[in-house]
C-alpha cells in the first residue's frame, strides 16, 4: 500500500490511468487538441523542473531549445527529406550538444545573472530563426511534413494523443527515477548550497551541465513533436514569452514536484483556451493569475495542496 | 569623422539614453529590494500611451505629461505594495514570475483601457532636423539626452544630499543595519518602485515622438534596459547609464554597418559577453556567496 502511495509507483500509475481514461470523456477533436498541447508542454516542463526545481538553476530561454527542435525537424524532413524519427533524434542531439557547450559558461552565473544569461540566449535563438528567412521562412513560419515511421504516418488528433501521452509517461518515469538516484540527490544538494555540495564532494559543474542538457533535449523533443503535430511552425515558438510560459507552468505547479509540472502545464494550457472567450480580457486575466498564485501559493499548487491534505489528516 | 558615423552615433546615443533611464529604474528597485522588476518596461509604455490619450482628450501637453508620470508613479507604488511586499522572502524565481505577471497584466490593462494601435506623439519642439557636420539631429534627440542628463544629475543630488535619498542608499548597502538606525526599509521599497516607475514613464514620453508608442512597446525596451543595468553592474545606477549608452551605440552601429536585422540581438550578445568575461558587470562589485 505504501509503495502505491509513493510518487514513483502510485503517481505514475495514476498518470497512466488518467491518460488511458481521458479519451473516454473528451467529446471532440477540439478537446483532444488541447490535451495534446497539455502533454507536449508537460514533457518540456518535466525537464525544466529538473533544472529549476531540483537543481535550483533558473532558465528563461528554454523556448529557444523548443524552437530549435521544432525547426530541426521541419528543415530536415521538409527541406532535406530525412525520415521523421532520424530528424527528431539528430535535432535533439544537436540541441543537447549546443546546451552542453553553453552550460559551462552560462551555469557559472547565479540568480538574476543566470536569468539574464539564459534570457539572452533564448532571445538570440529566436532572432536568428526570425531573420534567416531563406532557411526558416522568417516570421511567416514554415510547413512541416507529417510524422512518418517506416511507412506509417501519424495523422489526426487521436493518434497524436497516444503518441504524446506515451512520451509523457516515459518522460515522467525517467524523471522520477533520476531524482531518486544519486544524481537527484546531488542536484538537491546543489540547490541547497552549491559550495556545501562542492565541499562534500559533489562535482557541481558536471551535474548542473547534465541536467541542463537533459532539460534542453526534452524541450527539443517536445518542439519536434509539436512541429509534426501542428504541421506549421513560426519563430514565435522560440519567443521570450514562450520561455516565460514554460517557467510559469513549472512554478505554478510547484517547484521540485514532477506531477506539479504536469498540473501546471495542464492549467496554463487549458486556461487560455477558455479565456479566449473573454478575448479582450485574456492577457489581463493571465497576468493576474500568474501574480496571485505566486503571491498566495508561493510553493506552487501541488505542494501547497499536499500540505493542506497532510494537515487535514493529522 | 564621416557624417554617416556621426549619424549612427547620434541615433545610438538617443536610444541609449532611453535604455539608460530604464536601466536606472531596474537598478534603483534592485538596490532597495533585490528584486528585478520585469514590469519596468511597462512603465515606459504607460508614460507614452497615457500622454497620447490625455492629449487626445484635450489636455495640453505639459499637463498630459505630468498626469502620465503621476499615473505611472501610482501604479509603481501599487505594484510594490500589493504584489512585491506580500511576497517578500519568496524564492527569486517566484518573484521573477510575479513581476512578469505584473507586466502581462499591465499590458493587458493598457490594451483594454486604451487600444492595440500604434500612436504618434508630436515632438516637443518641432521636427526640423539640425545639421551637425552632415548628420541630422532631431530636436527630440536633444530632449531625450537632455532629459536623461537632468534626471541623472537630480538623482545624484537626491542620493547624496536628501535625507530620504541617503536612507535609500543605506537600505541598499545593508538593509538590516538601515532598519536598526530607524529607516523604514519597507517604505524604501515602495518609494523605489514609485521612483523607478516615474523615471520609466519619463523615458517613454521622451522617446515616443521618435519611435511611436503602443501597448507592447515596453517588452523590448524593458529587456534592453535590463541589459543596460546588467552591463553596468546590477545595482549601480551610474553603471546602468553607461551600460545603456554602450548598448544603444553598439546597436546603432550594428544596424548601420552590419545588418539592421540583427540589431536587436546586439544587446543580448553584449550581455552574454559581459556576463561571461566579468559576471558582475563592467562596474559592479564582485560578490562572494556566503555558505
Amino acid at each position: 500500500m505504501r509503495a502505491l502511495l509513493a510518487p514513483r509507483t502510485g503517481g505514475l500509475l495514476a498518470l497512466a490511468i488518467v491518460i488511458a481514461l481521458l479519451p473516454a470523456v473528451l467529446p471532440n477533436n477540439f478537446y483532444f487538441n488541447v490535451a495534446i498541447l497539455v502533454g507536449l508542454n508537460a514533457i518540456v516542463c518535466v525537464g525544466l523542473n529538473l533544472l529549476i526545481g531540483y537543481a535550483g538553476q533558473i532558465s528563461l530561454g528554454h523556448a529557444g531549445f523548443f524552437g530549435l527542435g521544432a525547426y530541426a525537424s521541419a528543415l530536415l524532413t521538409g527541406s532535406y527529406g530525412w525520415p521523421s524519427l532520424a530528424a527528431l533524434v539528430v535535432g535533439a542531439a544537436a540541441v543537447g550538444a549546443l546546451a552542453f557547450l553553453l552550460a559551462r559558461p552560462i551555469l557559472k552565473l547565479k540568480g538574476h545573472y543566470l536569468a539574464m544569461g539564459t534570457l539572452g540566449m533564448g532571445v538570440i535563438i529566436s532572432i536568428v530563426l526570425n531573420q534567416e528567412a531563406g532557411l526558416t521562412g522568417g516570421p511567416d513560419g514554415m510547413p512541416v511534413p507529417a510524422f512518418e515511421v517506416w511507412g506509417w504516418t501519424a495523422y489526426g488528433e487521436r493518434t497524436w494523443y497516444w503518441i504524446v501521452g506515451g512520451t509523457l509517461l516515459v518522460t515522467t518515469w525517467l524523471a522520477l527515477n533520476l531524482i531518486e538516484s544519486p544524481i537527484g540527490r546531488a542536484l538537491r544538494a546543489i540547490h541547497g548550497s552549491e559550495i556545501a555540495a562542492e565541499v562534500i564532494g559533489v562535482k557541481t559543474e558536471r551535474f548542473k551541465t547534465l541536467v541542463f542538457v537533459i532539460s534542453a533535449v526534452l524541450a527539443s523533443v517536445g518542439g519536434s513533436m509539436f512541429a509534426h503535430y501542428s504541421g506549421f511552425i513560426t519563430p514565435s515558438e522560440a519567443e521570450f514569452f514562450h520561455s516565460i510560459a514554460f517557467v510559469t507552468m513549472v512554478v505554478l505547479g510547484g517547484m521540485a514536484s514532477i506531477f506539479g509540472s504536469i498540473l501546471g502545464a495542464a492549467i496554463l494550457t487549458v486556461l487560455p483556451q477558455f479565456l479566449a472567450v473573454l478575448h479582450d480580457y485574456e492577457t489581463l486575466v493571465l497576468g493576474a493569475v500568474m501574480m496571485s498564485v505566486m503571491i498566495f501559493l508561493p510553493k506552487g499548487l501541488l505542494p501547497s495542496l499536499a500540505e493542506l491534505l497532510r494537515r487535514r489528516s493529522l | 569623422m564621416s557624417s554617416q558615423f556621426l549619424q549612427f552615433l547620434i541615433s545610438g546615443i538617443t536610444v541609449g539614453a532611453t535604455y539608460a533611464l530604464v536601466g536606472l529604474g531596474f537598478s534603483i528597485v534592485y538596490n532597495s529590494s533585490q528584486v528585478i522588476n520585469f514590469a519596468q518596461g511597462e512603465f515606459v509604455m504607460i508614460g507614452g500611451m497615457a500622454t497620447v490619450f490625455l492629449m487626445a482628450a484635450g489636455a495640453p501637453m505639459p499637463l498630459a505629461i505630468a498626469l502620465a508620470v503621476l499615473l505611472a508613479v501610482v501604479i509603481g507604488f501599487a505594484l510594490g505594495k500589493f504584489a512585491i511586499e506580500p511576497a517578500r522572502g519568496a524564492p527569486v524565481v517566484s518573484i521573477i514570475i510575479i513581476t512578469i505577471g505584473a507586466s502581462i497584466f499591465l499590458r493587458g490593462a493598457a490594451m483594454l483601457v486604451w487600444d492595440r494601435n500604434l500612436h504618434h506623439m508630436p515632438a516637443f519642439s518641432g521636427s526640423d532636423p539640425i545639421d551637425i557636420g552632415g548628420a541630422a539631429l532631431l530636436p527630440q534627440s536633444v530632449w531625450v539626452v537632455g532629459g536623461m542628463v537632468i534626471i541623472v544629475a537630480a538623482l545624484q543630488v537626491f542620493f547624496s544630499h536628501a535625507r530620504i535619498g541617503k536612507a535609500m542608499l543605506a537600505t541598499a548597502f545593508n538593509p538590516l543595519a538601515a532598519q536598526l538606525v530607524g529607516i523604514s526599509t519597507r517604505g524604501m521599497l515602495l518609494l523605489s518602485f514609485a521612483l523607478a516607475a516615474g523615471i520609466g514613464a519619463i523615458a517613454g514620453i521622451l522617446i515616443a515622438p521618435i519611435t511611436l508608442t503602443y501597448a507592447g512597446v515596453g517588452i523590448m525596451l524593458g529587456l534592453k534596459g535590463f541589459s543596460a543595468a546588467i552591463v553596468g553592474g546590477l545595482g549601480n545606477p551610474m553603471g546602468a547609464v553607461a551600460g545603456g549608452l554602450v548598448v544603444g551605440i553598439a546597436e546603432a552601429m550594428t544596424a548601420g554597418y552590419i545588418s539592421s536585422a540583427y540589431k536587436d540581438a546586439v544587446a543580448f550578445l553584449i550581455i552574454l559577453a559581459v556576463l561571461l568575461i566579468r559576471p558582475s558587470g563592467l562596474f559592479g562589485r564582485r560578490e562572494s556567496e556566503r555558505v
